[in-house]
């Protein structure tokens, strides 16, 4: 559906966005992570033919952005960052004025519209100036007039930025149902959001590709080793002693505890899990266990490390 | 054409809902009625020549005054961004904002019609010449408006887009009125490339295809260059 092949963008000499290569299927819901000045909302502005690459090529569905950038924009929706609209027009009138420019046949226009104010939540403010709104109606006045035309393809900005809890629940909503059917690539900065929605995360930082997969393989994969963490009820020496003679085990460390058990840190290769070894180990030597768990690496780590480990040797 | 009519009405309808337009088109009728009333019973003839001779002046100042938001406020703002990756191109959008401006501009030259009105029932009026003139005016309010809109699209901020377009409009109406000094070669050069030269022409009732040729260039060529650096993102 969307590929990019090689892209870069210099803005005067610095690389914004740095040989970057993925693609996106029909039907996926790609979450675009980094850190703030990453070049998400470059790559963003590059697909939707706001500006062109420097170098590479970008082909939505089959189109290349440059030769055939009105045949592109016709079959994407964007909103923005900040979605910046019109503050003199009224909702009303902006979403008809979106929906002419989309080419819209009246009668299907009025219905579109009466759609995207029900789904957005808009009835209650459409004859306001939308310098008036507060930024959460703004960012869903935003998201209407990306939808107006039922695009194959929705770019959104940080659509939540802005929004309380109870209206970024709802958008959530929004866009996992409309991930089923559409292609959705999304940026934010807020973590959860991404574990919540999407089904694939891209991690850029400064501009170049750090990650690339679905969530969860993205923080299982992450170490290259599983982890078991667990408190026993044992001599520390021989629980120690034992633990490093488990099959599996590569590695074994002490770690401490507040209720005068033993707390032990089991490393193993990835794809080993060692958890039955312990409880066997345990019911053998009658060692109760108090705690056991295998420690996942939550993506805020996976960011973390990534978006940090590769600030390093360019400073 | 359909883009080009939902930009204009949407630019339009921003004109005459904003009172930054009635403020301007306010003072753009004080100074001509100004200057019409004082020499009108000087001359004792019963024309509109100072009219038409104070008009183009004071185009100078207005015409910049109306084109300086029209595409730098949308860069400031940001919601160039969405318009540029709607499906329409980008010479459709200076196209239909520039024929915003136009009606503007046309809404403008009606009220001066007050002018040959009153004139009218003192003497005897050409029609042609005032008719010639109107036209004249019209055409060349429409040549600074593609200047105005051209300088417009070069930056974000409405200030410097006003300065750019009033100085580069000062230029081509000053054009013949330094003709004293430049050497006898370069004469007809300059007069010919002078907005002021061609619209004379046009104000005594002869329409020259010349004078049209001159005109019409100067709005596509402004016109042109405004939507190519509308399509010149920063950072390349």
């Amino acid at each position: 559906m969307i590929e990019l092949r090689n892209v870069t963008k210099s803005y005067s000499g610095r690389r914004a966005v740095d040989d970057i290569s993925f693609s996106v299927q029909h039907g996926e819901i790609l979450g675009f992570l980094g850190p703030n000045a990453a070049g998400k909302t470059t790559t963003m502005r590059m697909i939707t033919c706001y500006m062109p690459p420097t170098s590479g090529t970008i082909v939505v569905d089959g189109m290349d952005t440059n030769e055939n950038s009105l045949e592109v924009r016709k079959k994407i929706g964007y909103l923005p960052e900040m979605a910046p609209i019109y503050a003199d027009m009224n909702v009303l009138d902006y979403l008809h004025y979106a929906g002419e420019l989309r080419r819209l046949e009246p009668a299907h226009k009025r219905q579109r519209i009466r759609e995207m104010v029900a789904v957005c939540g808009l009835e209650d403010v459409l004859g306001q100036d939308i310098g008036e709104l507060s930024k959460g109606y703004r960012q869903r006045v935003g998201l209407a007039q990306a939808m107006l035309h039922d695009p194959d393809i929705l770019i959104l900005d940080e659509p939540t930025a802005g929004l309380d809890p109870n209206q970024i629940a709802e958008i959530r909503v929004l866009i996992k149902r409309l991930g089923q059917e559409k292609t959705l690539i999304l940026s934010t900065h807020i973590l959860p959001e991404v574990q919540a929605t999407c089904s694939r995360i891209i991690i850029i930082n400064r501009g170049k590709l750090v990650a690339d997969g679905k969530p969860d393989e993205l923080s299982a994969g992450f170490h290259g080793q599983e982890i078991v963490q667990a408190h026993l009820k044992a001599p520390r020496d021989a629980l120690l002693a034992k633990a490093r003679q488990m099959t599996g085990v590569e590695g074994v460390r002490e770690i401490p505890t507040d209720d005068g058990t033993i707390g032990i840190r089991l490393e193993s290769a990835a794809g080993m899990d060692v958890r039955e070894g312990l409880w066997k180990l345990a019911v053998a030597q009658n060692w109760p266990i108090w705690e056991m768990h295998r420690e996942r690496i939550s993506l805020e780590e996976v960011f973390r490390v990534l978006t940090q480990e590769s600030e390093q040797p360019t400073s | 054409m359909h883009n080009i009519y939902t930009i204009f009405k949407k630019e339009a309808r921003s004109y005459f809902n904003s009172p930054a337009a009635y403020i301007v088109v306010t003072f753009f009728l004080i100074f001509t009625g100004y200057f019409f009333g004082t020499n009108l019973f000087l001359m004792n003839q019963a024309n509109l020549r100072t009219a038409f001779g104070i008009i183009p002046l004071v185009f100078v100042f207005f015409v910049p005054a109306i084109t300086m938001r029209l595409i730098a406020e949308e860069k400031k703002v940001g919601t160039i961004e969405l318009l540029v990756t709607y499906p329409l191109k980008d010479s459709e959008i200076i196209v239909g904002k520039f024929l915003a401006a136009l009606a503007l501009l046309a809404a403008a030259l009606i009220f001066t019609w007050v002018y040959a009105i009153s004139v009218s029932f003192l003497g005897n009026l050409d029609g042609g010449q005032v008719v010639g003139g109107y036209f004249g005016l019209l055409l060349m309010g429409a040549a600074y408006l593609a200047i105005g809109i051209f300088a417009s699209a070069l930056t974000e901020n409405q200030i410097v887009a006003f300065i750019v377009a009033l100085v580069i409009i000062f230029v081509f109406f000053l054009l013949d009125k330094i003709l004293f000094f430049i050497p006898t070669p370069l004469v007809s050069i300059f007069e010919y490339l002078s907005i002021d030269y061609h619209f004379e022409n046009i104000s005594r009732g002869v329409i020259d295809t010349r004078d049209l040729l001159y005109y019409f260039s100067l709005i596509f060529f402004s016109l042109l260059l405004a939507s190519h650096s509308l399509g010149r993102r920063k950072g390349d």
